[in-house]
């Protein structure tokens, strides 16, 4: 297995012996193959990619050279050295280090402490955290990593909590650098500003490996990119000579729309309007200040916004989970508010509801998929007739609509959790649109969810457009709400900040509404030319 | 008796009240710190308190009961931390599973050793139990007013275990707030997570903060039968874990107000034992049993209403495991 790379490093980087190497590294957990045979390398002081559908085995091999997992066999070499990693210690004494999607931080410590912990330097705190001070102010003017150090991390907003991350590593001497699907909590803005700070790391003679599924990103800021499918590694290429269309397909194994097809929108009767809601959460606290919109047949209407400024309130006060505390909803000559209707009654007036947290709020974990399937009208007729629930019905019914909605496996009596996340989606999906709805809420289309599955979703989602309903779609993805919606809502501390409509929205306008920046003031914003020009759309 | 008199006796028995509850609360603080309920204060503490006492009895010397009382407590608190961290089971059940095995292996062991119906022999000889330290002149000071009443029967008089508990809240304190060891303890409670990515181990800092809990439940034991009295009876701790567990989520897991926590619920015992069979204008004279439920009645109140919000450390409960 020594034949390791397949293609020269570029020429930029130091040629000869790479920063991180991976050989021949294989996994299984039980019957699941997590890692086949993975080799590939990361030259000196450059950025490289690693993307791959959910599932495809980039998080495992991530968190073999972290030492979190053990590969079954294989070898880790670091500048040319084999390395033994068992556990995260090696790995930071190694020179690796890690900033997971799920940020490790101690919520409730301050940033020196968070930096410290685990190399605090001495049995006593004092020494150390003066020590770390200093060394900290060093790494944030080299590198303008800007953080307030003796702020609590609960209070600091998403971007700095990163920052915090890459510090730790930073600290902790790694020249390697690993990130894992880092910007799924960022703004535009702070992405690029992320972006920018990899950049400058590299420069510095760092490496960077940075794990994503998301195409612009990679064709942003990578020299080289891998490509991994079902725990094997397809393609490995300079990212200047590829192409979105051609990593997509390298990602899911055949050709895939990267963009909607869809028709202009042609919007008729107002079907759902909303005016003036408020919305506190129960701590009293205003999360949704007068909000007020239309949605109209025939029309998708994307909520745009960083997650966290109210959309998820808003969602849920739409479908009846919250109780909004002034304003109005109307849908079909009832005020939903005034009339105090519940989320079953609003069902029954053709209001239908995908949960953004698919997992708390749109599935019982542990039923079976045809339970799943009829949650929420299982009081119908159809599924029970009397006092006893028809199985056969509602197997009959799970199987039609895993068959209409490529659902797999298609098993009706398999519990839910045992589906991918796409297959789950495609199911709950499946059950709020079978019932004819004319309004839907639809949170978070495709979290969790891959790119084969995201095109069906995205697909059947226009098609309800078509046949004239009115689409409420709330996402963290602006490449998704840029997709697929005819109008967009932005979203900042609660309010509407904006609205566009899909001819005249640009990322760079969504963005700084999204920010709470009103882009008509005149303020230019930090534009990326190189992420822009990589942008395979608009 | 004047009324001073009676304060300050009141005071100096809520010292000897607070002084188990304290220890055991404390031990339940690094327990829960790192992030594991500690439910089998009870268990321990009781466990520790039959070891003790039948120690003490079988060698007539105080200080091999704290030894034997310690080991049985650290011995339960090992069993405890195999169950709930390496083989990451239920916090709480097997805590109640060491409480309940405890409370019926004592007085069976008792009954097997000494044949005394399941308590241990009276410990009356010389150097048997922790007695009171008198310090110098307190006899003389307690025959002046206040200042020389205080010195006798509040600073002086009590037995070594009592001033080494006092000591134990700002050591406490300090190693919590001021030591590695007690960053990685409070950073393991709150996100082990982020401790096994720094590369500590989640699994050793749990089983030290379990064992700390057992030194002291140990201690906590074998002042109840080798101080506070005078041998191990049947179910003697009488809850007392449980209070300590109340006390120290009153305390919101914090040295000092967890202090101030054990000292009110002490402070209602011991008035309750002063308030028996004394008549008080317009009420008359309390019965025995709504005396004796101050203390409880005064926990839930304190629990359900007055404590605020009581923040725990963000990952009690949950057994670590890297897989998500």
């Amino acid at each position: 297995m020594d034949k390791h790379l397949s293609t020269p490093t570029p020429s930029s980087a130091s040629p000869s012996v790479p920063a991180l190497e991976l050989r021949a590294i294989d996994k299984r957990f039980g019957s699941v193959h997590a890692n086949r045979t993975v080799s590939f390398a990361v030259a000196p002081g450059s950025i490289h990619g690693l993307i791959g559908e959910n599932g495809a085995g980039k998080s495992t091999l991530m968190n073999i050279v972290y030492g979190f997992h053990r590969a079954d066999s294989g070898e880790i070499r670091v500048n040319g050295r084999s390395v033994e990693i068992t556990s995260p210690q090696e790995a930071i004494a190694a020179g690796i280090g890690m900033v997971h999607q799920h940020f490790m931080l101690v919520e409730n410590f301050t940033v020196l402490e968070n930096v410290v912990l685990g190399v605090e330097g001495g049995a006593l705190l004092a020494g150390g955290l003066a020590r770390a001070r200093t060394e900290l102010e060093r790494l944030a003017r080299d590198y303008a990593l800007d953080v307030p150090l003796d702020a609590v991390v609960s209070e600091l907003p998403v971007g700095l909590q990163q920052r915090v991350e890459i510090l730790k590593a930073l600290y902790r001497g790694a020249q390697i650098l690993i990130l894992d699907e880092p910007t799924a909590v960022l703004t535009p803005q702070e992405a690029d500003a992320l972006f920018r700070m990899l950049r400058r790391l590299r420069d510095e003679g760092k490496s960077v490996v940075l794990v994503t599924h998301k195409l612009r990103e990679i064709m942003a800021i990578t020299d080289r990119v891998t490509v991994m499918r079902q725990g094997a590694i397809v393609a490995e290429v300079a990212t200047a000579t590829t192409s979105p269309r051609e990593l997509a397909e390298k990602m899911v194994g055949r050709a895939v729309l990267l963009r909607v097809d869809k028709s202009l929108a042609q919007p008729g009767a107002t079907l759902l309007a909303v005016r003036d809601l408020d919305v506190r959460d129960r701590l009293g606290v205003a999360r949704v200040k007068g909000v007020s919109f239309d949605l109209r047949a025939g029309e998708i209407v994307g909520l745009a916004g960083v997650s966290g400024n109210g959309q998820s309130e808003l969602l849920e006060a739409l479908a009846g989970i919250r109780f909004p505390t002034r304003g109005s909803i109307t849908l079909q000559n009832h005020d939903l508010i005034r009339e105090r209707l519940d989320p079953r009654q609003r069902r029954a007036l053709g209001l239908a509801h995908v949960p953004e947290d698919r997992l708390r709020m749109g599935v019982v974990a542990n039923f079976s998929a045809e339970d799943n399937a009829i949650l929420g009208y299982h009081d119908r007729a159809t599924y029970n007739p009397g006092a006893l629930l028809d199985r056969a019905a509602i197997r009959a019914a799970c199987e039609g609509k895993m068959a209409a909605h490529d659902v797999r496996p298609p098993m009706p009596s398999l519990r839910i959790s045992a589906f991918s996340g796409g297959n789950q989606q495609k199911l709950v999906l499946a059950r709020e649109i079978d019932v004819d709805p004319r309004v839907l809420l639809i949170g978070q289309p495709t979290r969790g969810v891959d790119i084969g599955a995201i095109e069906f979703i995205h697909k059947k989602l226009v098609a309800l457009r078509d046949a004239g309903k009115a689409l409420l779609i709330v996402s963290v993805e602006l490449d998704e709400i840029l997709g697929l919606a005819d109008r967009i809502l932005v979203m900042n501390a609660g309010e509407i900040v904006g609205e566009l409509l899909r001819a005249d929205a640009t990322e760079e306008k969504i963005g700084l509404m999204m920010a709470g920046i009103d882009s008509r003031a005149g303020f230019s914003p930090p534009t990326e030319s190189g992420l822009k020009s990589a942008l395979p759309q608009t | 008796m004047e009324t001073y008199t009676l304060i300050v006796l009141t005071l100096a028995a809520t010292i000897r009240v607070a002084t188990p509850l304290l220890l055991a609360a404390i031990a339940g603080m690094f327990s829960e710190r790192s992030g594991v309920v500690d439910l089998g204060l009870e268990g321990k503490m009781l466990g520790a308190a039959f070891a003790a006492a039948a120690g003490s009895a079988a060698t007539g010397s105080a200080w091999v009961g704290l030894g034997s009382g310690i080991a049985t407590a650290v011995l339960l608190a090992l069993l405890f931390a195999y169950a709930t961290v390496t083989q990451r089971g239920n916090q709480v059940v097997a805590a109640m599973a060491i409480n309940i095995m405890v409370a019926g292996l004592g007085p069976t062991l008792a009954l097997a050793w000494f044949n005394l119906g399941g308590q241990t022999p009276q410990l009356d000889g010389p150097g048997q139990r922790f007695t009171s330290l008198v310090w110098p002149w307190a006899n003389t000071a307690a025959e002046y007013p206040l200042p020389g009443l205080l010195y006798a029967q509040l600073l002086s008089g009590h037995n070594l275990i009592v001033y080494v508990t006092v000591a134990l809240v700002p050591l406490s304190a300090w190693v919590l707030f001021r030591t590695r060891f007690g960053l990685r303890l409070r950073a393991v409670g709150e996100s082990p997570q982020a401790v096994d990515t720094a590369g500590i181990s989640v699994t050793g800092l749990r089983y030290q903060a379990i064992l700390i809990s057992g030194v002291l439940c140990g201690v906590a034991g074998t002042y109840l039968s080798t101080a506070a009295s005078a041998g191990f009876t049947r179910d003697m701790t009488a809850g007392k874990g449980y209070l300590a567990l109340a006390a120290l989520i009153f305390g919101k897991w914090k040295p000092y107000p967890t202090l101030f926590a054990c000292l009110l619920f002490a402070f209602t015992d011991a008035l309750a034992s002063r308030l028996q069979g004394v008549s008080l204008p317009l009420v008359g004279v309390i019965p025995v049993q709504a005396i004796l439920a101050l203390p409880y009645v005064l926990t839930v109140l304190l629990l359900a209403g007055f404590v605020g919000k009581a923040t725990a450390p963000a990952a009690i409960g949950l057994p670590y495991s890297k897989e998500k």
